[in-house]
């Protein structure tokens, strides 16, 4: 491909990003170093440096591809992915970020470090190691929890991956006892509807090219799978929310030489959804006083409009009080809440604490808060809610009440991602202690 | 001005990503610096904080870490976009942690690429930053892509691989105990070839050693090494003049060519494109010696 189709392929179609998520050995890293390799996105001195590899696991003459991703000398030891590896590749069609994330429980917060900015997830399913009897499948804890995760940060597309068919004869009969235990599992965890693909990562079956052992499946190849998911960015929709995050106050000395501007208050920030538009009427918050936008700016170009997922700065006509977290919205909602029901997830070795301060951030606004009660547990045997009072330990996922110092504004998550998500941060060792989905706000 | 509606390509995508980030370091630290050796890297995250900030003066100064062994065309491409920017640089000298007696080399044309991250600890001590943003990209070699965007480093300077803070959607958790800093690397998810593309669409002036010319080199092991005072030929080698063009510019130590003919940056987008070889795997001599080299002196410090 010639560089200027490759800058054609990309100027239309943007970025994906996903991530592979299933248990430790379920061949994530290996599937991910096929992708790339089948891809020709393996460069020479890369592929050199497999051959000579000091940790390879593979037989004589055969690449380790899970060595592409496990950049770590801990993981190259151990033969295990500890942390998320993003790595970068296009196809005639799309650019493509994915993120290798780690299967063992020990790990969670780091898949789910790599869930949060995911378009979407693939699940590597081992069939190996589920146990099937009388066609019923029992899938296992690491895949229900990622797949849990991946229904808890709301992410869109779901492709399940039935590795190592080369193990189990290429079997149909396998790959539909899966499926339709996964079907259940999805329908449980309310996910989007998954689709289904039975590869070998390791002998590179459906993965870029068309398996001829597995005549009974006609569907595509995993990557073209990825290659024809709909991009589409979320919140291009709904009413506009535009994020504040630093204000700009340049007068006289502070204006850099050849500037024309002589004094001027921009608001620095990204639009998080919907489109905004010189002539816009906002409303700001928390203040609750209604402006009207002015300009638009990004560097030195004027634009008469931003749509989600722009940074740039906007002049407002009305000389107000606006500063770092405040959120310039149109339309109904979000609200000023001072109480949230949230699910999380929490990440922090250290248990949840009731009479502890955290730090929540939200949009560009960190304020205090302090958790009022947990209302459940995600129990991941029976996949379902019950009813919990406890303090949330690693990696447990479940719904609680937190109460903030300051009003903040916000919204449900399933009303407005962008504004509807947060994180927790111990205010004493400054660890990220959880991620959280807001549900209801009063 | 122009007035035009930006199309979401994958290069806004990547530029508007990187400009939150910007934002969110200049709203939150104390004292941040933004790391500026003047290679294409850090010439983009300059460009990049242009368009985040002006027209204000950038909220942070530049930094220069200098080895002292340098491409002169590098410093001087340095001084000049300095000066035009009217920006504040800040230079630390690996020479001066020799002086200190805190970096001892084995010899005196030894690689000081590695004593950077000593001197880079003194200069975040001396001026008390708490935030350095680099123009590092994940897609550079492998325990960089393992990184978060924003990345802890304790008291020591040290990064710990194996317990990164957990880094959800963007938002960024920049809290800090007194005497820590943070790694901020705004590009962490563009590619070499990002990097091009975006040069190309942004003209962004870059030192000329990346654009192709004429050269003397010595072929070594693979490598076009560059003949210059720091690196002069060994015994029996042969002195080359090729055609060729830097795709990183580092400490002149350890940075060599690569031989090419592109003297324009559609014809370097074009070879980026077809490239078969990374672009450290091309050009570091320092990252060639074990697998884990580059993990090892981020453990130690190193941007």
């Amino acid at each position: 491909m010639s560089a200027h189709e490759y800058d054609h392929a990309h100027s239309s179609h943007g970025v994906l990003r996903f991530l592979t998520a299933g248990s430790v050995d379920d061949g994530k890293s290996t599937l991910i170093g096929r992708i790339l390799y089948d891809s020709k996105a393996v460069l020479a001195d890369q592929v050199q440096s497999l051959e000579r590899a000091k940790h390879k696991r593979t037989e004589a003459g055969v690449l380790d591809l899970s060595l592409l991703t496990d950049g770590l000398e801990a993981e190259r030891e151990q033969g295990i992915t500890i942390d998320v590896a993003y790595r970068y590749f296009s196809t005639g069609s799309r650019k493509f970020i994915v993120a290798d994330a780690p299967g063992h429980e020990q790990y969670t917060r780091n898949m789910v470090t790599a869930a949060s900015t995911a378009d979407a997830i693939v699940v590597l399913i081992d069939p190996t190691r589920v146990r099937i009897e009388n066609r019923v499948a029992e899938l296992l804890p690491q895949t229900r929890r990622h797949s849990a995760i991946a229904g808890l940060l709301g992410i869109r597309h779901v492709i399940a991956a039935i590795n190592k068919m080369d193990r189990m004869g290429f079997d149909e009969g396998v790959f539909d006892s899966i499926r339709r235990a996964y079907v259940e599992l999805a329908r449980r965890l309310s996910l989007p509807e998954p689709v289904f693909v039975p590869v070998s990562a390791l002998e590179g079956d459906n993965v870029v090219e068309h398996s001829e052992h597995m005549p009974w499946y006609r569907g595509p190849a995993l990557l073209e799978l990825l290659e024809r998911l709909p991009a589409g960015r979320a919140g291009m929709e709904g009413p506009c929310r535009f994020v504040v995050q630093r204000v700009q106050r340049v007068y006289g000395a502070e204006i850099a030489a050849g500037s024309t501007i002589d004094g001027l208050r921009g608001l620095q920030g990204f639009v998080a959804s919907g489109t905004l538009r010189v002539g816009d009427s906002m409303q700001v918050l928390p203040a609750g006083l209604t402006v009207t936008v002015h300009s638009i700016n990004l560097y030195e170009t004027e634009l008469s409009q931003a749509t989600a997922g722009q940074s740039v700065t906007v002049m407002l006509n009305e000389n107000v009080d606006a500063s770092r977290g405040d959120v310039l919205t149109a339309g109904p909602g979000p609200t000023l809440a001072r109480q949230l029901v949230a699910d999380i997830c929490w990440l922090d070795n250290n248990a949840m604490n009731p009479s502890k301060k955290y730090w929540l951030k939200l949009g560009a606004r960190t304020v205090q808060a302090k958790v009022q009660g947990v209302d459940n547990k995600l129990d991941l045997a029976e996949v379902q809610r019950v009813p919990h009072d406890q303090p949330f330990t690693l990696n447990e996922i479940g719904q609680l009440r937190i109460a903030l110092a300051q009003p903040m504004p916000c919204a449900p998550f399933s009303d407005d991602a962008p504004l509807g998500r947060f994180i927790l941060i111990d205010a004493f060792s400054n660890q990220t202690a959880a991620a959280g989905l807001i549900r209801a706000v009063s | 001005m122009t007035i035009r509606t930006l199309d979401q390509t994958h290069l806004d995508w990547l530029e508007t990503e990187s400009i939150h980030i910007l934002r969110e370091v200049a709203a939150e630290f104390e004292k941040a610096a933004l790391l500026f050796s003047a290679g294409k890297d850090s010439c983009v995250v300059l460009h990049l904080a242009l368009k985040a900030f002006r027209p204000e003066k950038l909220p942070f100064p530049l930094l220069h870490v200098d080895t002292g062994h340098n491409f002169p065309e590098v410093i001087e491409f340095r001084n000049r976009r300095i000066a035009e920017l009217g920006e504040r640089l800040v230079v630390a000298e690996v020479e001066e942690s020799i002086r200190r007696g805190t970096v001892s080399l084995p010899h005196p044309l030894a690689s000081r690429n590695a004593a950077q991250a000593v001197t880079l600890l003194e200069a975040i001590e001396e001026h008390g930053f708490d935030a350095l943003l680099g123009g590092a990209r994940r897609d550079e070699e492998k325990a960089r892509a393992k990184e978060r965007i924003f990345s802890h480093r304790d008291a020591f300077g040290q990064w710990d691989p194996r317990n990164q803070r957990p880094e959800l959607w963007n938002l960024y958790n920049t809290k800090l105990h007194k005497g820590e800093n943070m790694r901020v690397f705004p590009i962490s998810n563009w590619t070499e070839l990002d990097v091009w593309q975006y040069i190309e669409r942004e003209n962004i002036p870059l030192p000329p050693i990346y654009y192709a010319h004429e050269r003397h080199v010595i072929p070594r092991r693979g490598l076009l090494v560059p003949v210059t005072p720091i690196t002069p030929p060994e015994e029996g080698e042969a002195m080359v003049t090729r055609s060729v063009r830097f795709r990183t510019v580092g400490d002149i130590s350890c940075t060599c060519p690569v031989a090419s003919t592109a003297r324009t940056i559609d014809a370097i987008i074009a070879e980026t494109a077809l490239t078969e070889i990374t672009e450290r795997g091309a050009t570091r001599m320092d990252d060639q010696t074990s697998e884990a080299s580059m993990e090892r002196r981020k453990k130690e410090g190193y941007f």
